[in-house]
């Protein structure tokens, strides 16, 4: 003890090791962490920039045995299916959430709905590949691209409906009464007030859930399979990047593997793109 | 505790039967109509109690003031009068609120219609996410199909209402946030005044201001007045003595004294009114 402070040296002491150690370990963790994402991030430009010139984009994949070939084929396939996946789960991604938030809020439907929601979230996308191939590729009897939206869809839906519920839910109930107090219907309320407040995190959530589905493997093997042509018949099975890495990675074909590379630092690129995308989405409704 | 809130309400001349009521007005000496009529209103918080037979009339084209120390029951009060509360389930209100002679509290009321000719604005702004123009266009076009230069006159005329005109036209399409939080009060109280109600219920209307947006809204409050009719909570008591007509001192969910301002101020008949006023409690 000192005679400006009554702090007691020992206990003062002992608090500032612990805390360098608690900084130390969380330091080593995040560079753990780091090191690995550097390294994949790194491998991944190093062995795709190679890949990546104008045939990439311009041709389709390669036979077996084939020299070159590209991506167009599946790049197309990849973006129609991502696209029209979209197009389903956003509607009614959108629409679950408002229901939960602004009009189901306590009824034992919504409880279903949200703990429905909660397991499909966590559900391995294998198990929804495999039940839109028994439900849709199994009776149609072949692959399509359509049953590959499907898989997309059920995996995204979630995201959407649980993003929308959370954002509207940050809306404070003063802005809600205000639209009420002028005469405002319940359905005006919801829709041109309470989610027009919530825009752009709802965006956000959206763009997050593409980006959770654009790299989506296991799904898409069991339902728009592959196909080595370029197509945009969504009837038919469809090439798209996911299945096409998988396949050209473990195969013997040089350019084969050079060709997965490329996809892959593709999909990752598009998929860091789709996340900066939401945050800036997102920071600028927190500015506005 | 109630014998004695009859004989205040007697003292006011107030009709215990329920009927409408026509007191006099002095200055001009014709009958003054009431707006709005509360008899025996209770409201219950679940199973708390929030207001406690409450009778009291609010005055056409006067500015009707409710004052008390936090929890007494004065935003209650005027959240019945638009029935608010009902957003919420297991608020419930209890007795009659005449709006012109029809009862409000009637289960077949529309909410929505009833709201558009009570109108109402909150402690804190609550601009709408859109522009300057479609937040007063909004509630107009709810009840109202008007063409794009008799709506472009609309939002003049409330924004010239609401004294924020020249401050917002040359901004008209910017967002309703981008505005200081004093012009977005105006901006709601221009909202509210659009849609032409007969009622505008103020909820604390400048607790969130500064002293000089709160003076302007004040002038505003004395400008409206001519055209509907004003009720407004406020813990600011000289505010209540500026701007009203009439005061009403409620304390724990009952009304404790209702009458003209001045005298309520200069010369309350109750002792606790008086406590309240001189700071001496509250």
């Amino acid at each position: 003890m000192n005679n400006t402070s009554n702090i007691d040296q020992a206990v003062f002491a002992k608090r500032k090791r612990a805390n360098k150690i608690g900084l130390t370990l969380s330091m080593g963790a995040m560079a753990l962490g780091m090191i690995f994402l550097m390294w994949i991030l790194s491998v991944l430009v190093f062995k795709g920039l190679s890949a990546i010139d104008l045939n990439l984009f311009t041709h389709s994949t390669p036979a077996p045995g084939s020299d070159g070939g590209g991506l167009a084929n599946a790049i197309v396939g990849s973006l129609l299916l991502v696209g029209t996946c979209t197009l389903i789960s956003t509607p009614i991604g959108v629409l679950a959430g408002l229901y939960l938030s602004e009009y189901g809020d306590r009824s034992r439907v919504a409880a279903v709905t949200r703990f429905v929601t909660d397991i499909m979230l966590s559900a391995p996308s294998i198990v929804i590949g495999l039940f839109v191939y028994a439900f849709v590729v199994a009776q149609a009897r072949h692959f399509s691209g359509w049953a590959g939206t499907i898989a997309l869809a059920l995996i995204a839906i979630p995201v959407v409906v649980r993003t929308t519920e959370n954002m509207l839910r940050l809306v404070p109930g003063s802005l809600r009464e205000a639209a009420y107090a002028l005469g405002t219907p319940k359905w005006k309320v919801a829709f041109m007030i309470t989610l027009r407040a919530a825009q752009s995190g709802v965006m956000t959530g959206i763009l997050l859930a593409l980006a959770r589905v654009s790299g989506e493997t296991a799904p898409l093997l069991f339902t728009a399979l592959n196909n080595q042509f370029f197509s945009t018949n969504m009837n038919a099975p469809m090439a798209n990047l996911p299945v096409v890495i998988f396949q050209f990675a473990m195969s013997p074909y040089d350019n084969w593997v050079e060709l997965a590379w490329g996809g892959a630092l593709l999909i990752t690129f598009a998929v860091l793109g789709l996340n900066i995308l939401a945050r800036v989405v997102f920071r600028e409704k927190v500015q506005g | 505790m109630m014998s004695d809130m009859k004989t205040m309400f007697d003292l006011n001349k107030i009709d215990s039967q329920g009927g409408k009521v026509e007191t006099t007005n002095q200055q001009t000496g014709q009958a003054a109509i009431n707006a709005l009529e509360v008899r025996n209103l209770n409201f219950y918080y679940g199973s708390f109690q929030g207001l406690k037979s409450i009778n009291l009339d609010i005055e056409q084209g006067k500015v009707t003031a409710f004052i008390g120390p936090s929890g007494c029951g004065k935003s209650t009060l005027l959240r019945t009068l638009n029935r608010m509360y009902d957003l919420y389930p297991g608020q419930r209100a209890e007795g009659e609120i005449n709006f012109y002679g029809q009862n409000i509290l009637n289960p077949g009321q529309d909410l929505n219609l009833l709201r558009s000719r009570i109108g109402m604005v909150f402690q804190k702004p609550t601009p709408f996410p859109m522009s300057i123009y479609e937040n007063i266009a909004f509630g107009v076009r709810l009840y109202e199909k008007l063409s794009r230069s008799e709506m472009d006159e609309r939002v003049e005329w409330a924004l010239n209402k609401a004294a924020l005109w020249t401050e917002a036209k040359d901004k008209l399409n910017q967002s309703g946030l981008s505005l200081s939080g004093g012009q977005q009060q105006r901006l709601c109280i221009a909202r509210g005044v659009a849609v032409k109600p007969s009622v505008i219920l103020l909820d604390e209307p400048t607790s969130a201001l500064d002293p000089i947006s709160t003076g302007k809204i004040e002038e505003l409050i004395n400008e409206l007045k001519h055209e509907y009719t004003i009720a407004i909570v406020t813990h600011n008591m000289q505010q209540a003595a500026r701007v009203s007509d009439y005061t009403a001192y409620m304390y724990l969910g009952s009304l404790v004294e209702y009458g003209k301002t001045d005298e309520i101020f200069i010369k309350p008949k109750r002792k606790e009114t008086e406590d309240y006023i001189t700071g001496r409690f509250g």
